[in-house]
C-alpha cells in the first residue's frame, strides 16, 4: 500500500462538511419541532430570568407555575403583537374606518416583511455558498459594499428616470458586493487561501472603508454627522402604502431574485456546475468542470446577492448611506441559509421568519420589557437543534430516516 | 469438534426487508468459517446481530453451549467475541498501545494512565502470533496491512475467543493477504476461533475449514473446500448458474487509436511515479496493465485521462494530441474513463441517478439547449440506461449512494458505455463488486472490445486481467518492464514479472 493511500485512508474529515451534510438532511419535520423547541426553551428562558417568578413561588408552586407561564405567555403576545399586529386594534380600526389608523395597526406586518427583505438577499446569497461548497461568511462586508457603490449611484447620477436610475443602482450594490466576493474567491482559487479567513478579513475592510467613505468622500457635505447624501428621488424604491408604512417593492424584487436563483441553481448547465464541484470536486473534475472557475463565479454571485440586500436598504428604507446602518444582518443571512437548507424556496421563509422575530423583538422590548437579546439566543437555540438532529430525533422519537436508503442497500440484486 | 458459539433461528428485518431469516450457524473451536455471500445478503446484519449493534427480532445465541445475551459490543466482548471491522476504528493521531487500551486503560498507582504494561502485553501478543506490530508506533505511519494486525491485537487484548473478520482481505494487496492468512492459520492453532467474511470465492476455497453461503438473508448451505469448487460456491451465493470464464472471440484487430510515449508522470508529491513508459493500444484489443497497486498505475490513469498532466512524453488519441488536454477535451474526443474510486471520482452520491447518468454529457444537446437543462431528456436518459444496463434501483429521482455498490458501478458504466466512444479507460473496474456483477461488467467490457473500441483494462486482480486481455503491460516500479502476448501467458510469469523478476 503506497503512502498515499495511507495518507488517504487517515485524513481528517472536514468538520464544516460534515455539520453542513447534517443540517441538510434533516427534514422538515425536524425544522418545525426545532422551531417549537426554541420557542419553548426560550420561553422557560423568560420565566427564569423574571423576578416575579421566583417571589410567585416563594407563595406556592403552582403560583410559581402559573406566574412563569404567565411571563412566557407575555413575551410571546409581544413578539407577536410586535410582528403581525395586535388582533384587537386591527379590527378597531377597520370598524373605525379611518385610513391612517388602519395603516398604523397593520404597520407591524409590513414593517416585518421590511426587516425580511434584506434577509432573503443575503440567505440567497450565503445559501449560493454552501451549494458549491463554500462557507461565505462575508455577507456582512459585502453588504456594506454593496450598499456604499448603491448609494454612490443613487447619488450622484442625475436626471436618469426611475426606470432607469432604480436598476442601475440596484447593480451597482450587486457589482460592489461581487467585487468584495469576487476577490477571497479569486484567492482561493489562485492560492488555495481559505475562504472563510478571508471573508472574515474582508469583512473588517468593509467596515473600516465604509467608516472611511462616510467621513470622507461620501459624506453629506451639510451635515455633521458620518452619513451619505440623500440619494435622488429617482433611485427611491417605491413605497406601496403611505405612511408609516414602510413597505416596498424591494421586497418582490427579493422573491424574483429568489425564483432566479432557483433557476440558476436546479435548471441550468450553470448550477450544475456549480452544485456538483460543491457536492464532490473530485468528481466535477473528472467530468471535466473547472473548479477553479466555479469557485469564483460563486463567490463573485454569492458576493452579488449580498450586495443587493445592501441595495436594498439604502434604496427602499434609508435613502441614504449611515454607519452600521444594518448590522448583524450578514451574520444572521448564515443562519437563516442553514435553516433553510441552502435552498431558494427554504431561504425565504426562513428569512420571513428571522424578519418577523427581529422586528418583533423590538415590540417585545417595549412592551413587556424583555431584552431583544432574548430572539438572539432563541434563534440559536433553533440552530442548535436543527444542527444536532439528534436531540430532535431522541426528544420526539422521530426515526431515522437513513434506515430507509439501507433498505434499498439491503436488496442487492440478482438474487433470483 | 466442540461447538464454541451456535446462532439459532436469527431473524431480523427492517423496514420492507427481511435482513436475515431464520439463520443457524454453527462455529466449532479452532476453525476458520467463512461466511460467504453477496453484497446485500444478510452477513454484516448477521454479525452485527451477533456484536450486539442490532438486537435480533427472534433466535438465540449460544457460547460454549450457554445462551447468552448481547444487547451492546461491550457484552459480546465480554463474551470473547470481539469484531475487526471493514473500515477499522482507530485513532490515526494515536499510538498502537494508545489505541489498543482505548476504553480498557490501566492506571498506575499515581492516578496517571500506565502506557507500559499494556505496551508489554502487546508485545508479547505480538510475538505470540509473529504480528510484528510495534507498540509504540503511531497508527497513521503504518499500512494498512499492519493497521489491520493492530485491530485484531485489540481483540486478543481484550481475550477475545471468537474473532470476526468483515471483509478483512477488501483494502489488503495480495502479499498482505497472504499474511493475514498466515496469521489466522497461527490463530486457530493456538484455539481461537475465526468467522470470516468474504464475497471472494478463491479466499473461501483455499483458507477456510468451513464455509456457510448466505443468500437473500437465507442460508443456502454449508460445505468444505474439499467438497465445493469455485463454480458450485457462485451459482449458491447468486441462485443461478454462473460463468466464472468469460466466453471469449478472438481479437479483430483494428487502426491504432491510442498512442504513449516515453510517458513520465509525477506523484502527488512530486516523486517520479511512472517512468517514461510507451506502449499503443489498438481498436477492437484489450490491452491489460497488470501490477502490485502503487506501481504507478493510478498516476499513468490520471495522465491519460487529463485528471493530471505527464511531465514529460506524448499522448495521442486518434491523432490528437492530448498530453496537456483537459478531460472534458480527451472526453469529447471519444475517451470514457471507468475511475479506480467509483465513489470518490466517478459519482456524485448525494445526488441523483439521473444526474449522475449525464456527469459528462449534461452541457450538450440534448440534455441541454443553450445553459437550460432539459430535465425530460435527463429523465429519458436514465430510464434507457437503468433498463439497458440492469440497474437494481426503485427510481431514477434517489441519490445514487443509497445503491449497492455493484449497481453504483453499473451507473457509471452505463454512462460510460451508452455515447460513442472510441477509447475505454477501465480502472479496477470490478474492485469489490459481487460475483454477479463481476461477470457483468466483464461481459460488457468484451462487447465494447468487440465493438472495435480500444480498451485499457487496469487491474490488480491477476485473474481479472488474464482473462480479459489480448495483450498483457506488466508495470513495475513506474515501468512497463513487459508487453506479453495474452496467448499462450501463464499466471506464473506475470506473476514473476509483477514481482520485478524479468526473465532473461
Amino acid at each position: 500500500m503506497s503512502d498515499k493511500e495511507k495518507k488517504q485512508k487517515t485524513k481528517l474529515v472536514d468538520a464544516g462538511k460534515v455539520f453542513l451534510e447534517e443540517v441538510s438532511k434533516s427534514n422538515l419535520t425536524v425544522t418545525f419541532l426545532a422551531i417549537i423547541s426554541g420557542l419553548i426553551l426560550g420561553g422557560l428562558l423568560v420565566a427564569v430570568t423574571t423576578e416575579e417568578v421566583y417571589q410567585a413561588f416563594g407563595v406556592s408552586f403552582w403560583q410559581g407555575i402559573k406566574s412563569a407561564a404567565g411571563a412566557a405567555w407575555t413575551t410571546y403576545q409581544a413578539l407577536f403583537y410586535g410582528s403581525v399586529g395586535n388582533p384587537s386594534k386591527i379590527i378597531a380600526a377597520f370598524q373605525s374606518g379611518e385610513a391612517e389608523a388602519i395603516r398604523r395597526a397593520v404597520n407591524p406586518f409590513f414593517e416585518s416583511l421590511v426587516v425580511s427583505t434584506p434577509y432573503i438577499f443575503a440567505g440567497l446569497a450565503v445559501a449560493l455558498g454552501f451549494r458549491v461548497g463554500l462557507f461565505n461568511i462575508g455577507a456582512e462586508g459585502q453588504l456594506f459594499i454593496g450598499a456604499a457603490t448603491s448609494v454612490t449611484a443613487a447619488i450622484y447620477l442625475e436626471g436618469l428616470p426611475a426606470i432607469i436610475h432604480i436598476p442601475v443602482s440596484l447593480l451597482a450594490g450587486f457589482l460592489g458586493g461581487g467585487l468584495w466576493g469576487f476577490i477571497p474567491g479569486w484567492l482561493k482559487a489562485a492560492t488555495g487561501g481559505h475562504e472563510v479567513i478571508n471573508t472574515i478579513m474582508m469583512n473588517y475592510i468593509a467596515f473600516r472603508l465604509s467608516e472611511y467613505l462616510l467621513r470622507g468622500p461620501l459624506k453629506n457635505p451639510d451635515g455633521f454627522t458620518p452619513v451619505s447624501a440623500p440619494i435622488q428621488e429617482s433611485a427611491r424604491l417605491l413605497r406601496l402604502f403611505e405612511s408609516p408604512i414602510r413597505f416596498h417593492i424591494g421586497f418582490f424584487i427579493a422573491l424574483l431574485v429568489a425564483y432566479l436563483v432557483y433557476l440558476f441553481l436546479f435548471k441550468t448547465t450553470w448550477g450544475y456546475t456549480l452544485r456538483t464541484v460543491g457536492s464532490n470536486p473530485k468528481a466535477a473534475k473528472y467530468a471535466g468542470m473547472s473548479i477553479v472557475r466555479s469557485t469564483v463565479i460563486a463567490m463573485f454571485l454569492s458576493g452579488g446577492l449580498a450586495g443587493l440586500a445592501g441595495a436594498n436598504e439604502v434604496l427602499g428604507v434609508n435613502y441614504n448611506l449611515a454607519l452600521a446602518f444594518t448590522s448583524g444582518y450578514g451574520f444572521d443571512s448564515i443562519a437563516l441559509a442553514l435553516l433553510g437548507k441552502s435552498h431558494p424556496v427554504g431561504v425565504v421563509l426562513s428569512s420571513i421568519l428571522f424578519g418577523f422575530l427581529r422586528n418583533g423583538a423590538i415590540q417585545m422590548q417595549v412592551l413587556a420589557g424583555i431584552p431583544v437579546d432574548i430572539i438572539s439566543i432563541l434563534q440559536a437555540f433553533i440552530l442548535a437543534f436543527i444542527a444536532a438532529p439528534a436531540i430532535i430525533r431522541t426528544v420526539y422519537r422521530l426515526k431515522e430516516p437513513d434506515l430507509d436508503i439501507d433498505a434499498v442497500t439491503l436488496r442487492g440484486w440478482g438474487g433470483n | 469438534m466442540e461447538p464454541i458459539l451456535e446462532l439459532k433461528g436469527i431473524t431480523k428485518s427492517f423496514p420492507g426487508v427481511l435482513a436475515n431469516d431464520k439463520i443457524n450457524l454453527t462455529l466449532n473451536k479452532g476453525e476458520i468459517h467463512a461466511l460467504l455471500g453477496e453484497n446485500g445478503a444478510g452477513k454484516s446484519t448477521l454479525m452485527n446481530v451477533l456484536y450486539g449493534l442490532y438486537a435480533p427480532d427472534e433466535g438465540e445465541i449460544f457460547v460454549n453451549n450457554e445462551k447468552i445475551q448481547v444487547s451492546s459490543p461491550r457484552d459480546a466482548i465480554s463474551q470473547g467475541i470481539g469484531m475487526v471491522h471493514q473500515h477499522f476504528m482507530l485513532v490515526p493521531v494515536f499510538t498502537v498501545t494508545e489505541n489498543v487500551m482505548l476504553g480498557d486503560e490501566t492506571v498506575r498507582a499515581s492516578g496517571l494512565l500506565d502506557r507500559k504494561t499494556p505496551a508489554d502485553r502487546i508485545r508479547e501478543i505480538s510475538d505470540a502470533y509473529n504480528l510484528e506490530v510495534d507498540p509504540n508506533s503511531y497508527v497513521r505511519d503504518l499500512p494498512v496491512g499492519v493497521q489491520q494486525r493492530v485491530e485484531i491485537i485489540k481483540l486478543l487484548y481484550r481475550e477475545a475467543d471468537i474473532l470476526i473478520l468483515d471483509e478483512p482481505t477488501a483494502v489488503l494487496t495480495p502479499q498482505e493477504v497472504d499474511d493475514l492468512f498466515k496469521i489466522m492459520r497461527s490463530l486457530v492453532e493456538s484455539g481461537k476461533s475465526i468467522i470470516f467474511i468474504t464475497h471472494k470465492l478463491r479466499e473461501v476455497l483455499t483458507f477456510a475449514d468451513r464455509i456457510t453461503v448466505i443468500r437473500s438473508g437465507k442460508v443456502v448451505g454449508t460445505t468444505t473446500p474439499e467438497e465445493a469448487d469455485q463454480n458450485r460456491l457462485a451459482s449458491m451465493m447468486v441462485g443461478r448458474d454462473v460463468s466464472l470464464e468469460v466466453e471469449k472471440k478472438p481479437a479483430q484487430l483494428r487502426d491504432i487509436v491510442f498512442t504513449a510515449k516515453d510517458l513520465v508522470v509525477l506523484d502527488d508529491i512530486n516523486n517520479v511515479a511512472v517512468k517514461g513508459i510507451s506502449f499503443d493500444v489498438r481498436g477492437g484489443e484489450i490491452l491489460g496493465i497488470a501490477g502490485v497497486q502503487g506501481n504507478g498505475q493510478t498516476e499513468l490513469v490520471k495522465a491519460i485521462t487529463g485528471l493530471s498532466h505527464a511531465a514529460s512524453g506524448k499522448i495521442t488519441l486518434l491523432g490528437e494530441n492530448i498530453t496537456r488536454a483537459t478531460p472534458r477535451k480527451i472526453t469529447e474526443i471519444g475517451s470514457a474513463h471507468i475511475p479506480e474510486d467509483r465513489q470518490k471520482d466517478g459519482l456524485v452520491l448525494t445526488a441523483t441517478i439521473s444526474d449522475n447518468m449525464v456527469l459528462n454529457t449534461y452541457y450538450l444537446d440534448p440534455f441541454a439547449k443553450g445553459v437550460i437543462i432539459q430535465e425530460d431528456e435527463v429523465l429519458k436518459n436514465a430510464e434507457e440506461i437503468i433498463e439497458n444496463f440492469d440497474v437494481r434501483t426503485p427510481s431514477p429521482l434517489i441519490p445514487v449512494g443509497s445503491l449497492s455498490g455493484g449497481n453504483q458501478q453499473k451507473v457509471i458504466v452505463g454512462r460510460e458505455f451508452s455515447r460513442p466512444i472510441k477509447f475505454l479507460v477501465a480502472s479496477q473496474p470490478t474492485r469489490g463488486l459481487d460475483v454477479g456483477s463481476i461477470e457483468y461488467i466483464h461481459n460488457r467490457l468484451l462487447e465494447k472490445r468487440d465493438d472495435g473500441v480500444a480498451v485499457l483494462l487496469v487491474s490488480t486482480e491477476l485473474d481479472e486481467i488474464m482473462e480479459l486481455s489480448d495483450r498483457i503491460a506488466v508495470m513495475f516500479a513506474g515501468e512497463i518492464i513487459a508487453i506479453v502476448d495474452a496467448k499462450g501467458a501463464t499466471k506464473e510469469q506475470i506473476g514473476l514479472l509483477m514481482a520485478g523478476v524479468k526473465e532473461a
